[in-house]
């Protein structure tokens, strides 16, 4: 059987009691649970560059969960609302105690934010159950415009969203990214440690407007195969960026009008119309000559 | 749920062109204490419209903001007190908000809000953006 939950069962369904009770009784999974998630969530607010002036932010937690990605902003002085789809993992994160509110709601169905109230966003390992088709009437494309078109609204000129995604493949990886652009987002992928299949990490860092300065790809990190094992000591190794697609890229240009055919090319049209019989103009000093430039 | 989240939700029911402000059904509400900090109000206060945040407050049974808010007024201690609390320290515990709209109910329990839509209500805006491209 597959590892992927996206495989197992819808993630309402997947995320039940028991599964939920897990974080809660199981200490193995909350210790790997708190380190991943704290680890990811940190290297996403990260990639979410917001202003450093200690000004406290209204942040987006998609697919919170249990609320272990929000502590991480709740550390860092940050208000948030967690959204998630399983009620049995909400209830966990009531249990927590974490300092969020928390909206049952699905993301496909799109955010029901009022428009520019958002301040940034974040989403730990949730985007890519979007390209699943759970139910007979969901439909993927549909339900990933509907979460970019709303998030796109939602978010403050300027605001980034960065989205930690576990695509299935390179064609998924295109799906979720070529919607983001269409809903208006620049922005791209982050790849962390490409070379390791084990913690590989690819982020969306997607910002909401025309793109600037501002939105220039943070540099993933791991790239030119250093040593992946020490994980930890990461922060500061040497960066690179790894990939990048902007709808806001210039067209390819129109070509210049040429400099025309020249007399030449007239007058052998002229004769090959003339042996076919043609009535055709005398060949003057006019002939495929240029007029003024006032006409 | 705090209020500022109220505030913050619409409805995105299919066809609802405002669904802002949801009206609150106040079963219970309770208080948490929550750390103070003035910089927060002042980013968050030019994206509340106040009356529609009035409204709000008084449903909850907290009557002592003004009417009428000014900008000017952030610079006063006292009136940041009564908006940290009314935004940030008022939960609603049980009840429902309700799309002004359609008069659809999303029920609220233990302060987590069911915004899970029918099948029949979702969001159709997805076609007219699709028809942008």
């Amino acid at each position: 059987m597959s590892s992927r939950p996206e495989l197992q069962a819808p993630p309402e369904i997947f995320y039940n009691d028991v599964e939920a009770r897990k974080y809660t009784s199981s200490s193995r999974i909350i210790e790997i649970q708190a380190r991943i998630t704290a680890k990811l969530s940190e290297r996403a607010m990260e990639l979410l560059a917001l202003p450093d002036d200690g000004v406290p932010r209204l942040l987006l937690d998609i697919g919170c969960g249990s609320g272990l990605s929000g502590e991480t902003l709740s550390e860092n002085g940050h208000q948030w609302i967690g959204l998630d789809i399983s009620q049995s993992m909400l209830d966990v994160a009531l249990e927590r105690e974490v300092e969020g509110d928390l909206l049952l709601s699905d993301m496909g169905q799109g955010l029901g934010f009022r428009p520019g109230v958002i301040d940034g966003a974040i989403s730990i390992s949730a985007v890519q159950w979007l390209c699943n088709a759970d139910k007979s009437s969901h439909e993927p494309r549909l339900r990933l415009k509907a979460f970019f078109g709303s998030l796109y609204r939602c978010l403050a000129r300027g605001a980034r969203a960065v989205f930690q995604v576990y695509p299935e493949n390179i064609a998924q990886r295109e799906l979720i990214l070529g919607f983001a652009m269409r809903a208006g987002f620049a922005g791209g992928v982050v790849v962390d440690f490409p070379h390791s299949t084990k913690i590989r990490k690819e982020y969306l860092v997607l910002t909401c407007g025309p793109s600037s300065i501002s939105t220039a790809l943070p540099n993933g990190k791991g790239e030119d195969g250093e040593s992946v094992s020490d994980y930890d000591n990461s922060g500061d190794e040497e960066n690179q960026t790894v990939c990048i697609s902007d709808r806001h890229r210039p067209r390819k240009k129109m070509k210049i009008t040429k400099k025309g055919k020249g007399r030449e090319w007239v007058l052998k049209k002229k004769e090959q119309m003339r042996r076919k019989g043609n009535a055709v103009p005398l060949d003057t000093k006019f002939t495929a000559r240029k007029r003024k430039a006032r006409f | 749920m705090r209020l500022l989240t109220d505030y913050m939700l619409s409805s995105n029911i299919k066809g609802v062109t405002n669904g802002f402000p949801l009206r609150l059904e106040v079963e219970k509400s309770v208080e948490k204490e929550v750390d103070f900090n003035a910089d927060f109000l002042k980013n968050m206060f030019p994206k509340i419209e106040w009356k529609a945040l009035v409204d709000a407050f008084r449903s909850m049974g907290y009557t002592e903001l003004p009417n009428e808010a000014e900008s000017p007024m952030l610079d006063s201690k006292e009136f940041l007190k009564k908006f940290h609390h009314a935004l940030l320290q008022l939960h609603l515990e049980e009840g429902a908000l309700i799309c002004p709209e359609t008069g659809r109910r999303f029920p609220v329990s233990k302060g987590i809000p069911n915004m899970l839509l029918h099948e029949d209500e979702v969001f159709d805006e997805v076609y007219q953006i699709e028809s942008q491209f």
